[in-house]
């Protein structure tokens, strides 16, 4: 069974991300967007964290979040996939469930 | 205007878009700055992010208001402040930033950034010397 794990919240701010990085188990699917896009950003005191769960999960971040908030792809985390609103919907149909970490 | 002069600080700890705590923040800033107070703008926390340069809102729909920190220079705020520990802790620099120009109307004085990094025991301070904190 997939699941796609959703952050929205900035990793600075809330604990969203922890609780996911903790639970969500091999296989997974996680997909950054709104705030949460922060945690996929090269150069931050989170980033070896969210680097370090590449190796369990597929990580996602959401195109239009980044080019709002200021960055481009090349600020992103290597491994981390860009999608647009397309490929979020496609993730989410092609998970079995969504489980969202407000 | 008001005679006794006050200062007033706007701490900004939130990131632009996720919630409207920056947005409200500019405009109460922008209201405030016609009533001639002595004006700090303070970044911290996430709040550095609303200051990120090359912001682009088309893709998620929402009115891009980075562009009016640009003019924050025209209402006579003259201290921005950003604090260089949260700027640090998420891999920004000052290069990142957007610059916010200034120019005295009847002396022609020009800064070209009045953005500044400073440190957190400067921060402190700067809270301390404050009559008043507005947090967003």
């Amino acid at each position: 069974m997939s699941i796609l794990h959703t952050v929205n919240k900035s990793p600075f701010e809330r604990n969203s991300l922890e609780s996911c990085l903790k639970f969500a188990t091999d296989g997974a699917a996680l997909l950054l967007f709104e705030d949460g896009i922060y945690a996929a950003l090269s150069g931050t005191s989170v980033e070896a964290q969210v680097a370090g769960a590449l190796d369990k999960l597929k990580i996602y971040v959401l195109g239009p979040d980044l080019k709002a908030r200021g960055f481009s792809d090349e600020r992103v985390i290597a491994g981390i996939s860009v999608v647009d609103y397309a490929g979020f919907v496609d993730l989410a149909a092609e998970s079995d469930t969504v489980q969202a970490w407000l | 205007m008001s005679e006794i002069v006050k200062k007033f600080m706007y701490l900004n700890r939130k990131a632009p878009y996720g919630t409207i705590y920056a947005w409200e923040a500019l405009e109460v800033v922008l209201i405030g700055a016609a009533f001639d107070q002595d004006v700090s703008v303070m970044f911290l926390d996430d709040g550095v992010y609303q200051l990120t340069k090359g912001q682009d809102t088309k893709g998620i729909g929402m009115k891009n208001f980075s562009p009016t920190f640009r003019t924050l220079g025209d209402y006579e705020v003259k201290k921005v402040y950003v604090d260089r520990a949260s700027l640090e802790a998420r891999g920004l620099t000052q290069e990142d930033l957007v610059a916010i120009a200034w120019e005295d109307m009847e002396t022609e004085e020009e800064v070209d950034n009045i953005v500044e990094v400073i440190d957190s025991a400067r921060v402190s301070a700067l809270m301390n010397e404050s009559d008043v904190v507005f947090s967003f």
